[in-house]
């Protein structure tokens, strides 16, 4: 990239970055409705209406898909293209390439919300999408990781900033993860067979999920955190050697907490216990992570009253502290052995899905879109208060009734007689799950109704502002560093 | 448990390539003065380049 001149300021690319947020807003949207149409079928069964393409089996792959890949994955890239291009004080390295990755990433969204409710699926979670498109997922990928470690590679600041190391991990897990679980041997367009077979399939299968979890949903947040927060509480980085030491070890021990999925399963106990003590070695990276965003407001915390952006992405970290001492409890298998394929496992995913990742995307969106169309603050900054307490008031509700419904579960499903018959038939806790399944409804469409107002909101800031690029900062003659 | 022959070596390998990569990063100064760059994205306008912060692509 050539030096900028002063009579041709270089500026920032940000094109591709302001479609990835608009998208994020509507792909939020629309997989969150999903859930709730899902969340109400589980309620009323009787709302697949004898449709196959509505049927809950197809629609749930349809809703996880879209709020991590559609949801999760456009506000990632929206974020890791705007902040490493600001970190780095360079603008995108290879821009149309961006471009194709906004286009391909949405023809992959697209491919999704066709092939899922058809009922193509490869069977294996977060990555039932059929191989044509895991092909296409892997081109896209690539693609992504050019342009953004070649923006790394041109910049003109040494340092490479915490949130850079953040993403650029998330991108190159991601890469490593799809590749691998994604290997099929293909009979048809539409049908393929895992390359792997039973519990060894298994094992690659958690061996992605989780990561998928650690790197796609937690490491790329991370590094949307370690960027918005200290940017709106005009604040730096509690401890910038602490969030080192954070991302070190906390990339070195996700990639062994897989297993945890897997206990009294046919996995060898020695994996499960790998699995076990690696996911409670865990929690000390991710609170210290915790730790660092929230102190980041040390000296700032009346600003919490006023900034309803700030009050998305501390709650965000709160709700990611819980999500991950309740990750490492649930590890422990005589735990496991309660909470497996109960609500409780439902109740922690969104724990961290609507209370880390949806609220620290939220928080960076209303920092982003203003910025996108001209402007330093969206259209009503009420708008965003509300939609804070709406969302918070949708996450408790949706939790609580699944903590109480999966432990209710667990419990059930063991009581046994004194002659060793189990004393309910499976119907039964069914039955008795059917309040907590209205209760966790009506959280979820609290939670839906708050992306409504931020659609009202993103849209009268579009109306109110336009694109203007913005100038990176010139590059002074070298100065020579204080004392 | 076959599994293992690919996971094992994949994971010792990724190990290693965060070892490579660590010893990168320690040698290229980006363990250097951390207070200051925690500091750095808050800067206004036009940050300034410190004397040694011009980029060294031998090392990047």
């Amino acid at each position: 990239m050539p030096d900028p001149t002063p009579s041709a300021p270089a500026v920032y690319n940000d094109g591709a970055v302001r479609l990835f947020t608009l998208a994020a807003v509507l792909w939020g949207v629309v997989g969150m409705a999903v859930g709730v149409l899902i969340a109400a079928q589980l309620t009323w069964p009787e709302l697949n209406f004898g449709i196959a393409w509505l049927s809950y089996g197809r629609l749930r792959p349809l809703h996880t898909n879209a709020v991590i890949f559609a949801f999760g994955g456009c506000a990632l890239m929206a974020s890791s293209l705007y902040v490493v291009q600001r970190t780095s004080q360079v603008a995108l390295f290879m821009p149309k390439l961006a471009a194709f990755v906004f286009w391909g990433w949405q023809v992959v969204i697209v491919a999704a919300a066709i092939t899922l409710p058809m009922g193509y699926t490869q069977g294996k979670e977060y990555a039932e999408l059929e191989w044509p498109i895991d092909i296409l997922i892997a081109v896209v990928w690539v693609s992504y990781a050019v342009v953004f470690f070649g923006t790394i590679g041109i910049r003109k600041v040494r340092h490479i900033y915490v949130a850079n190391w953040f993403f650029g991990s998330f991108i190159l897990a991601v890469a490593l993860l799809h590749i691998v679980n994604a290997a099929v041997i293909p009979v048809s367009l539409t049908k393929s067979y895992s390359a792997y077979a039973g519990v060894q399939d298994a094992m690659v299968q958690w061996w992605y999920g989780h990561n998928a979890v650690g790197f796609f949903l937690t490491a790329g947040f991370l590094g949307m955190m370690y960027y918005f927060i200290p940017k709106q509480a005009e604040r730096p980085v509690y401890s910038y050697r602490l969030s080192i030491v954070h991302f070190w070890a906390l990339i070195f021990t996700y990639m062994w907490a897989g297993p945890h999925h897997l206990h009294y399963t046919a996995l060898p106990d020695w994996a499960q216990s790998v699995g076990m003590i690696f996911s409670l070695v865990l929690l000390a990276p991710s609170w210290g992570g915790m730790i660092n965003g929230m102190m980041t407001l040390s000296g700032a915390w009346h600003k919490l009253r006023e900034d309803p952006i700030l009050k998305f992405l501390i709650v965000a970290l709160s709700f990611y502290g819980m999500a991950t001492f309740e990750g490492p409890m649930m590890s422990i298998k005589t735990v496991n052995a309660l909470s497996h394929y109960t609500d409780w496992t439902v109740g922690h995913v969104h724990a961290g899905a609507l209370g880390w990742v949806g609220l620290i995307t939220i928080g960076s969106l209303y920092y982003m879109i203003p910025r996108m169309f001209g402007q330093t603050r969206m259209y009503s900054v009420k708008a965003i208060e509300l939609h804070f307490w709406i969302s918070t008031l949708g996450i408790v509700l949706y939790i609580a009734a699944m903590w109480m419904a999966g432990v209710m579960q667990g419990l059930m499903w063991r009581a046994v007689n004194a002659d060793g018959t189990l004393v309910y038939s499976f119907v039964e806790s069914v039955k008795a799950t059917y309040p907590f399944y209205l209760i966790r409804l009506v959280g979820g469409l609290l939670y839906l109704s708050g992306m409504g107002v931020m659609v009202w909101n993103t849209v009268k800031t579009a109306q109110a502002g336009k694109y203007l690029p913005q100038r990176i900062p010139a590059v002074h003659a070298a100065v020579p560093s204080p004392a | 448990m076959d599994i293992l022959y690919l996971l094992v070596p994949m994971s010792v390998l990724l190990v290693f390539a965060l070892m490579v990569l660590f010893r990168w990063a320690l040698g290229a100064g980006q363990f250097d003065d951390l207070e200051r760059e925690g500091e750095r994205i808050l800067q206004e306008d036009s940050p300034k380049l410190d004397a040694d912060q011009t980029p060294d692509r031998s090392a990047a």
